[in-house]
């Protein structure tokens, strides 16, 4: 690790990164500044410390989006993973394509495609199915974000399997397990170390990108925001107060994701079960080398 | 300090029949791709026999054994364990592989200990040992658990239960793999080189275990060029050479006055 001479008097990196973030905020303000601007910070509080049903709203849709389709993404990246790694031949095709479609096209294009294409063409009117009540932009975009995140998981899952021994398949037969059963007892355990930091990773993303549904009008984070800034308009005061709460959710999730990572670390040397809170919130000074093949065997 | 029971399978409660034949391969052949690796083996093992395969590197010994639990598809000739064909069964005439059921039916009888242990390690050493008799034999988890402890404890790990393969010794990893391969109770057991990838003060303790379960009547057929544990446990040593068997017979006789002169040059390599 390269140490910057000096670090010691500026500080930790979190530190450092605050006063970046002051500096950058006093230059912003000072350059170019519209003198008649009126902040109304009192706009900023309130929809930070007191937010409105309206906020808290989006909020929650925001988070079940992402949720749902995170698992449902997980769930589609193992079948596309086992899919891929499969010896007959039309299922590997079936998820190679699979990924290609997704992971080839814009996630924008799959979004208004499965709710506006579908439902123009009559393949599928999500409007006229409210399931559980719910309406068919928030399905539809639902759809589209978790079928488009199973193609990235797939190849997460995928490599995650990949990495794991192939004496961990051979020892598991061995003893009479199936092919079944030795992929959800041994591997595919094993293959979740590898694939939850990326995993986690992912589900940062999601929960950023569902802001992508603004083009279905889904009321999420977002577009909440959006729409207050529409009749208030105050994009400064409002935007900072809706970033805010995204990187609210986001790092939330970071600590919930290093204590999952210091969970599977059971079993693996103790330097290698990935970066705690600080480490993934600050970039970890000592990452530990991530090496598959010693995962196991040996000594 | 190591204390290793001299009664190991004890542990399982039941002990097999006496007699019988349990390996019997006829003219094995084996090929990776072109490679001919395996050119017409031959090799029956009586119950309670220990029989030792060595040879030259490349002459197939470890190709073979994968062979007798279907860890390899073979190209010719027949391989029963206890009776069963391994691996195929036959459709007017011909050879065809068996349905993934009933491999894996058959290699619930025969155990196998890998050079490099191949421990699971997410779960602990009783982890290691019940999860095949809990998942594959559905036994209920007290009685898994009290004979996975029981048989650690006679291998000489009571105190690392609860131990991951991480935090044990190379020696104590293949003990571990060892009773993870006798939960299954099987008939047979496998051995490929079990004490080459050890440091040399652990590979007593694990051949110790070795020869507590040929004492007990183990029928083992194992791969290894310890010439000591040969003499000591084994009832037959098998020369492999160039995936052939070139020559077989009690230890005394194929160490003390082997015949074949590729066994002579082998022979004085390993000593
Ligand atoms: N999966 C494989 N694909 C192709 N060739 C293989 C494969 N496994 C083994 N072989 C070849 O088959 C031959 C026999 O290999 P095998 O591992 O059975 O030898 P061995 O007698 O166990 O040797 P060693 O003492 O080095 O372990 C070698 O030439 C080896 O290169
Ligand atoms: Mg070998």
């Amino acid at each position: 690790m390269r140490t910057a001479p000096g670090e010691s008097l500026i500080g930790t990196r979190p530190a450092r990164l605050l006063a970046g973030f002051v500096v950058l905020v006093l230059l912003l303000s000072a350059c170019e500044r519209n003198v008649s601007y009126q902040y109304r910070w009192d706009l900023f509080f309130k929809s930070v410390f007191t937010p409105s049903p309206l906020i808290l709203g989006g909020l929650g849709l925001t988070v079940a989006i992402a949720v749902v389709s995170q698992v449902v993404g997980v769930i589609l990246g193992v079948l596309g993973a086992l899919g891929r790694l499969s010896s007959a031949a039309p299922i590997r095709w079936l998820a190679g394509f699979y990924v290609w479609i997704f992971r080839g096209t814009p996630l924008l294009v799959q979004i208004t495609f499965v709710y506006f294409g579908l439902g123009v063409a009559g393949i599928y009117a999500w409007d006229r199915h409210p399931l559980f009540g719910i309406a068919g932009a928030i399905q539809a975009g639902t759809v589209a974000l978790a079928l488009n995140e199973g193609a990235y998981m797939t190849e997460i899952v995928r490599a995650g399997i990949l990495s794991v021994d192939i004496g961990q398949m051979e020892a598991a037969k061995a003893l009479g397990m199936t092919y079944r059963q030795a992929m959800r007892r041994i591997v595919l355990p094993q293959a979740a170390r590898i694939i939850v930091p990326p995993l986690g990773n992912e589900f940062n993303n999601m929960l950023k990108t569902t802001s992508l549904l603004v083009i279905l009008g889904v009321g999420e984070l977002y577009v909440t925001f959006s729409r207050l800034n529409g009749t208030l308009f105050a994009p400064f005061e409002l935007f900072l107060a809706c970033a805010l709460w995204f990187l609210l959710l986001t790092t939330i999730w970071s600590f919930i994701q290093s204590w999952i990572e210091r969970r599977l670390g059971r079993g693996f040397a103790p330097t290698d079960s990935g970066p705690g809170w600080r480490g993934r919130l600050f970039g970890s000074r000592l990452r530990p080398i991530e090496d598959p093949s010693q995962v196991s065997g040996g000594r | 300090m190591t204390q290793i029971s001299p009664h190991i399978l004890d542990a399982l409660g039941t002990v097999g029949p006496a007699s019988g034949t349990v390996v019997q391969a006829t003219d094995v052949h084996k090929w990776f791709g072109r490679l001919h690796v395996l050119k017409g083996v031959s090799l029956e093992v009586a119950r309670r026999e220990v029989v030792v395969i060595i040879g030259p590197s490349g002459s197939g010994k470890t190709t073979f054994i994968r062979c007798i639990n279907h860890l390899e598809k073979i190209q010719q000739g027949r391989i029963f364990v206890n009776g069963h064909l391994i691996g195929y069964r036959e459709a007017n005439g011909k050879l065809v592989e068996d349905r993934e059921k009933n491999i894996a039916r058959q290699r619930q009888e025969i155990g196998m200990v890998f050079q490099r242990f191949n421990l699971f390690p997410h779960l602990t050493a009783l982890g290691n040992v019940v999860e095949a008799p809990l998942r594959v034999r559905h036994m209920p988890e007290h009685e898994a658990r009290d004979m996975g402890r029981d048989l650690l404890t006679r291998v000489g790990l009571a105190g690392k239960l609860d131990a991951y393969p991480a935090q044990l010794s190379g020696g104590q990893q293949q003990r571990v793999a060892i009773a993870r391969a006798l939960a299954m109770n099987p008939a047979l057991l496998l051995f490929d080189e079990p004490t080459s990838a050890l440091d040399p003060e652990m590979i007593g303790e694990v051949l110790d275990v070795m020869k507590a379960l040929a004492a007990d009547g183990m029928t083992m057929i194992v791969v290894s060029h310890e010439m000591g544990f040969a003499r000591e446990a084994a009832d037959r040593v098998v020369m492999v050479d160039d995936g052939q068997i070139i020559e077989q017979g009690s230890p005394d006789e194929v160490f003390g006055s082997p015949r074949h002169e590729r066994t002579k040059a082998f022979l004085s390599k390993i000593v």
